[in-house]
């Protein structure tokens, strides 16, 4: 895994990225330029907004071992505030999206203050039951009109000229916001503070006796995530001018989980693919109603039983290469 | 009529009756939970679904067998145990080796499946379970009207989870059970079948949740979505109590139930995440929980 020394730390981005991530990136590069012309643009916008929550979520559980059930939390939470800024405050699209990153930071940094006090399998049931407080809430405050959620979101003008009422101007934004906060994600990964979770991960004691503060590095991983799901949140309730409960609900923090083990635990380019997957799927199945949860419950079964590294893991595995 | 804090009497101790039913189910829950934890290191999140099952499985047998509520009451965990010892002997065991995570993904894969398989079958409207004849009724107690079978729920769980408590802390079959906890290839090299044990525990603790379902079954209706919400305020609960110590699931239990219960009355607003917000004040005062030894 190792590149040799001297080649690691100059030069481009690019070229210290290994040739199968470039080759990886590329293909999901031009698949989304060139899948509009085939597949229905607005489940592919939702395929990247779900990618990108993946990918966050990916962040906390494949690079620093925590394994949140309550994801949904900020997905649902940023989709609220973004929704609010632009029906009711008249924000530009990009504000808002920015008012729900920041409100899922701030719940990201008061939920992982609480959460990171505890390990393991308590960390999964402290944020599942934090999740649910925020259901909880979001069922009974005024302004998410409860049931019915805040329709008719107007998506507004992109910073006050480009009107992304247009599917082709809403499609090119949702491509940049994903493919920008992909690259910072790989960044975080990559950097020596990615370097620092990893260990975290794989001997949290042995990272504190080198004379880390865990606690913080682990806030602070918690809050990065919640904010990037907070940006996937937001730019889902305004692809489809709607921010509603399911979105809080912890059925979408298993969703979350399930896209990320299907495609890979700690992969880089897993959680799109899972969301892929997951989504289509989904898709497929919406007339039979109740057995969509049945068919994810068994996705899930098999997964841990046999496929455990998940589709981009395998084929990592396969080619001897990490994705 | 008389007012305790404005509140009349009459409404006080009928919402702290329901909460100490609430507490019996959060403590039959929460125990079963602790048991499966202790011996097998993983969540049971199909608790909720099993819980389920149990109800529906009194359902069927007064229903489709004419098997009265009595019946259920002993038939209702053994069947809905069998289960989950078929669950544990296919599937759970190979994982034990694994991340605990695993444990959990698994199981709430399994909740996924169960809960849809019910909803399927019977919509999420419930099916009513006639309250067993013996316990319809009520006492008026002066200061409340003690409705007979919820006064049977809260005594026949506390009775069910202290045997539970004597059994594991007092009887040497619980101190294989014990010790098995601690050190089981220690356990094992002493001639007992541990992997035995671990599947008659996870059945065990599953017949808990199923028992649970039965009690409930009269109460609130028998609905595929019984369990969801409830799995969940039973982990804040596992949180809250730390899953050291059977006594302290069983008084931690109970204590939110009656928790709940006062917030219904005072601040019913609340009422839903009360038992979430007690959980972030405990994790910020004694992380490792109330009766809990960090490990």
């Amino acid at each position: 895994m190792e590149a040799p020394a001297g080649q690691r730390m100059t030069g481009w981005w690019w070229s210290r990225v290994p040739p199968q991530q470039r080759a990886a990136f590329l293909v999901m590069l031009v698949f989304f330029l060139a899948a509009p012309a085939v597949i229905y643009p607005v489940f592919l916008m939702k395929v990247m907004c779900f990618a990108l929550f993946a990918c966050a979520f990916n962040l906390l559980l494949g690079y620093v071992g925590l394994l949140s059930f309550g994801h949904a939390m900020f997905l649902g939470t940023a989709g609220y505030a973004a929704a609010h800024a632009a029906k009711v405050w008249g924000l530009t699209p990009e504000l808002a999206i920015l008012a729900g990153a920041a409100a899922s930071c701030a719940l990201g940094l008061v939920s992982g203050f609480i959460a990171i006090r505890r390990q393991g399998i308590y960390f999964a049931m402290i944020t599942l039951a934090l999740a649910q407080m925020v259901y909880f809430f979001c069922v009974q405050v005024p302004f998410t009109h409860g049931e019915d959620g805040i329709q008719a979101v107007p998506r507004g003008r992109l910073f006050g000229i480009l009107d992304l009422s247009d599917v082709k101007a809403m499609y090119a934004t949702v491509f940049v916001i994903f493919f920008a906060c992909f690259l910072l994600i790989y960044r975080i990964i990559h950097s020596p503070f990615g370097q620092v979770l990893k260990a975290i991960r794989e001997n949290e004691a042995r990272a504190t006796s080198l004379g880390y503060d865990v606690d913080r590095y682990k806030l602070l991983a918690f809050v990065l995530s919640a904010t990037l799901s907070g940006v996937a949140g937001a730019t889902n309730a305004l692809v489809f001018q709607l921010a509603a409960l399911n979105a809080v609900y912890w059925t979408m923090s298993g969703e979350v989980v399930l896209m990320t083990l299907v495609g890979g635990l700690g992969t880089i380019f897993g959680p799109v693919v899972g969301a892929l997957v997951v989504l289509g799927m989904e898709n497929y199945l919406a007339q039979l109603g109740a057995w969509v949860t049945i068919v994810q419950g068994a996705i899930f079964v098999i997964c841990v039983l046999t496929f455990r590294r998940g589709v981009i893991g395998e084929l990592g595995r396969f080619l001897g290469k990490p994705l | 009529m008389s007012e305790i804090f404005g509140i009349p009497t009459q409404a006080l101790f009928g919402q702290l009756m329901i909460g100490l039913i609430n507490g019996s189910f959060y403590a039959l829950l929460s125990l079963g939970l602790a048991v499966i934890f202790g011996l097998l290191n993983i969540i049971n999140f199909t608790h909720g679904a099993q819980y389920m099952m149990g109800a529906f499985c009194a359902w069927f047998l007064l229903n489709k067998l004419g098997l009265n509520y009595w019946w259920a009451l002993i038939l209702s965990p053994i069947i809905v145990g069998a289960t989950g010892v078929v669950i544990e002997r296919l599937m759970l065991r190979w994982l034990y080796k694994l991340d605990h995570l695993y444990g959990l993904l698994l199981t709430f894969g399994l909740a996924l499946i169960i809960q849809g398989l019910f909803r399927q079958e019977f919509g999420s409207t419930g099916l009513p379970y006639a309250m067993p004849k013996a316990l319809e009724g009520g006492q008026n107690l002066g200061f409340m009207y003690l409705p007979i079978y919820r006064a049977w729920v809260v005594v026949f769980s506390l009775a069910v989870c202290v045997a539970t408590w004597f059994m594991i802390e007092k009887t040497k079959l619980g101190s294989y059970l014990r010790a098995a906890t601690e050190n089981p290839q220690l356990v094992q090299a002493f001639g007992i079948n541990v992997p035995r044990m671990i599947t008659i525990t996870y059945g065990f603790g599953v017949g808990l949740a199923a028992l649970a379902g039965v009690m409930a079954a009269p109460i609130y209706s028998v609905n595929p979505l019984m369990g969801e919400h409830l799995i969940i305020v039973v982990f804040a609960v596992v949180v809250i109590g730390g899953m050291g110590s059977i006594m302290g699931s069983i008084v931690t239990g109970f204590a939110l139930g009656l928790v709940e219960g006062l917030t219904k009355v005072f601040y019913p607003e609340a009422s839903n995440t009360v038992i979430f917000i007690v959980m972030a004040i405990v994790l910020m005062i004694r992380p490792s929980g109330l009766f809990g030894t960090q490990k």
